[in-house]
């Protein structure tokens, strides 16, 4: 044992002082910002504040967050109940239709996010695709103005992400002791009901790594409000690029980030309770 | 029980079809003649010929393409060596050093984009392809360095004992049966890492400076002030390209089921 211990040091150090330059440098470097003073110029004064957070609690700021959030909740809920569905049949296929779906699933995965989302805008600009339709069915007579809109926003939202949803729900699903589900039926529950409290509770650990793998980059993702929503909603992370680039004031740049980044800490913590609670008391 | 009904038939069919249908429509409309994407008006390879004749994009072509080979290559030797090295080596810092190497892809991506434009700002690093490569490199790593853990873990640990105990030093062990073994799973994490970084918009946009560009950016950038026909030609280019990928991922995986199961 002792023996093949030695003489790997070599093989751990680039990994080691790569992390600590480049990725916990970084952050611990944001950390700092944040409490500093702004110079002008993306000059920093190196005087400790907390200036840059009370920023944060100005009416505006809040508001950003609120709606950040806000459409980050109802993108996931969208997700949850579009992905869900589609993992868990995904599961109940046979076995080389499995393998074909999940082929199916991943393809568009692997397309530029930009390409996909550029599609979006063909079919739903004024003259586009879907407008063209609805007017020949005679369902709509002036072009209805879908593009650069709430909706269209959460549309590139779900559909960049549903792909997370669905993978880590037909994981949990395919995990599933399906002897269970019988058991229940045949001791005379109904098929919604053995869905209930046998399908649906086993599953909930994959639906809640799908919810923290949604959930977190739809705070982050600006450049779907961006595109899609043509700079009408601001979210936090169109502030934290403005103030980046335009702006120029990158301490508070960082205090916003460092509160984004506790957010999504706070989650993923949450996340880790609920499923750990779960394993303990033998449902997860 | 098992079984799926009518209803799940026709829910998962209109899914796929929602899923591909903007890219089928970017995939036509590449085609078609008149400028604007509205209706199709004739079949036509224009859009085509003018990309080839656009330099400013045949150059971020060739800058992501860099971009993404050279971060590919390092990630692979910092992750593979990495992960070997934490499957052999038990310091006490171990666990933190490896939550924080896969920590890039556990944060939002603005996040991590932002940081690193500071970061190297204060370290008065010239922005543009070092910056690049060291920001691709930050979340390449991650990928390469999970996928060769988890096939660590399902490695024979007495083979390369067998190798150190006939007389190999640490690295021949690696060199001849170790890194044989984990090569699979060394080759699917970079596909994957090099896929990450030839799509990534976020971080770039943050360290790119001011003259260098890539591909993505170059699209964002267009879908941003006006969309000329010959992204749908570069899209339906780069689809071509990450189905060829794609490709060799499944081919991979299956000469890897092959040799090792």
């Amino acid at each position: 044992m002792r023996r093949r211990r030695n003489g790997s040091v070599w093989m751990i150090l680039p990994l080691y002082i790569f992390t600590l330059v480049f990725v916990a440098g970084p952050l611990l470097y944001m950390f700092a910002l944040s409490l500093a003073m702004p110079n002008e110029t993306h000059g920093v004064d190196w005087n400790f504040t907390l200036e840059n957070y009370k920023r944060i609690l100005d009416t505006v700021y809040l508001n950003t967050f609120a709606q950040s959030f806000k459409l980050a909740v109802t993108s996931t809920v969208i997700i949850c109940m579009t992905g869900y569905p589609f993992g868990y049949y995904m599961a109940r296929m046979s076995e080389s239709r499995k393998k074909r779906a999940m082929l199916f699933l991943m393809l568009p995965f692997w397309v530029n996010s930009l390409i996909r989302l550029y599609g979006w805008i063909i079919i739903l600009q004024n003259k586009g695709i879907l407008n063209f339709i609805l007017k020949k069915l005679g369902i709509i007579e002036k072009p209805l103005k879908l593009l650069y809109s709430y909706p269209a926003i959460v549309i590139g939202m779900v559909y960049v992400l549903l792909p997370f949803m669905v993978l880590s729900v037909y994981s949990s699903a395919e995990k599933l002791d399906w002897s269970l589900v019988e058991a229940a039926r045949d001791l005379g529950a109904s098929r919604t009901k053995a869905f209930w409290t046998v399908t649906f509770k086993l599953t909930i650990p994959g639906l809640l790594s799908g919810v923290i793998l949604t959930f977190i980059p739809s705070m982050g993702l600006f450049f779907i409000a961006d595109i899609l929503g043509g700079n009408k909603i601001v979210l936090v992370g169109s502030l934290i690029q403005e103030q980046m680039t335009r702006g120029g004031n990158w301490p508070f740049a960082a205090a916003l980030a460092v509160v984004l980044m506790a957010l999504t800490t706070i989650m993923i913590i949450l996340y880790r309770r609920i499923t750990n609670v779960r394993e303990l008391e033998g449902i997860g | 029980m098992k079984k799926n009904g009518k209803f799940a038939g026709f829910y998962l069919g209109l899914m796929f079809f929602l899923m591909y249908l903007p890219i089928g429509v970017v995939v036509v409309f590449s085609f078609n003649e008149s400028k604007l994407p509205v209706r199709f008006t004739g079949f036509s390879l224009q859009w085509y010929e003018r990309l080839f004749g656009n330099s400013a994009m045949q150059e971020a072509l060739v800058n992501s393409l860099i971009l993404a080979v050279l971060s590919c290559l390092i990630s692979a030797v910092i992750g593979t060596l990495g992960a070997v090295g934490l499957f052999r080596i038990h310091w006490k810092t171990k666990g933190v050093l490896e939550y924080i190497s896969i920590l890039p892809l556990m944060i939002p991506e603005i996040i991590l984009g932002m940081v690193l434009m500071a970061f190297f700002y204060m370290l008065g690093l010239p922005f543009g392809m070092l910056t690049l490569l060291i920001g691709h490199t930050v979340f390449c790593v991650p990928y390469i360095l999970m996928e060769v853990k988890a096939r660590l873990a399902g490695m024979d640990p007495s083979l390369e004992e067998a190798a150190r105990d006939l007389g190999a030093g640490s690295f021949r062990a690696f060199w001849d049966i170790t890194l044989p073994l984990i090569m699979p799973a060394v080759l699917s994490g970079s596909l994957l890492a090099f896929a990450m970084s030839m799509d990534d918009v976020v971080i770039s946009i943050f360290v790119n400076g001011p003259k260098l560009s890539t591909l993505p950016i170059k699209v964002y950038t267009q879908l941003k002030t006006g969309v000329t026909p010959e992204i749908n030609a570069l899209c339906t280019i780069m689809l071509g390209l990450i189905l060829f990928i794609l490709f060799l991922y499944v081919f991979f995986g299956k000469v890897k089921s092959r040799l090792f199961k």
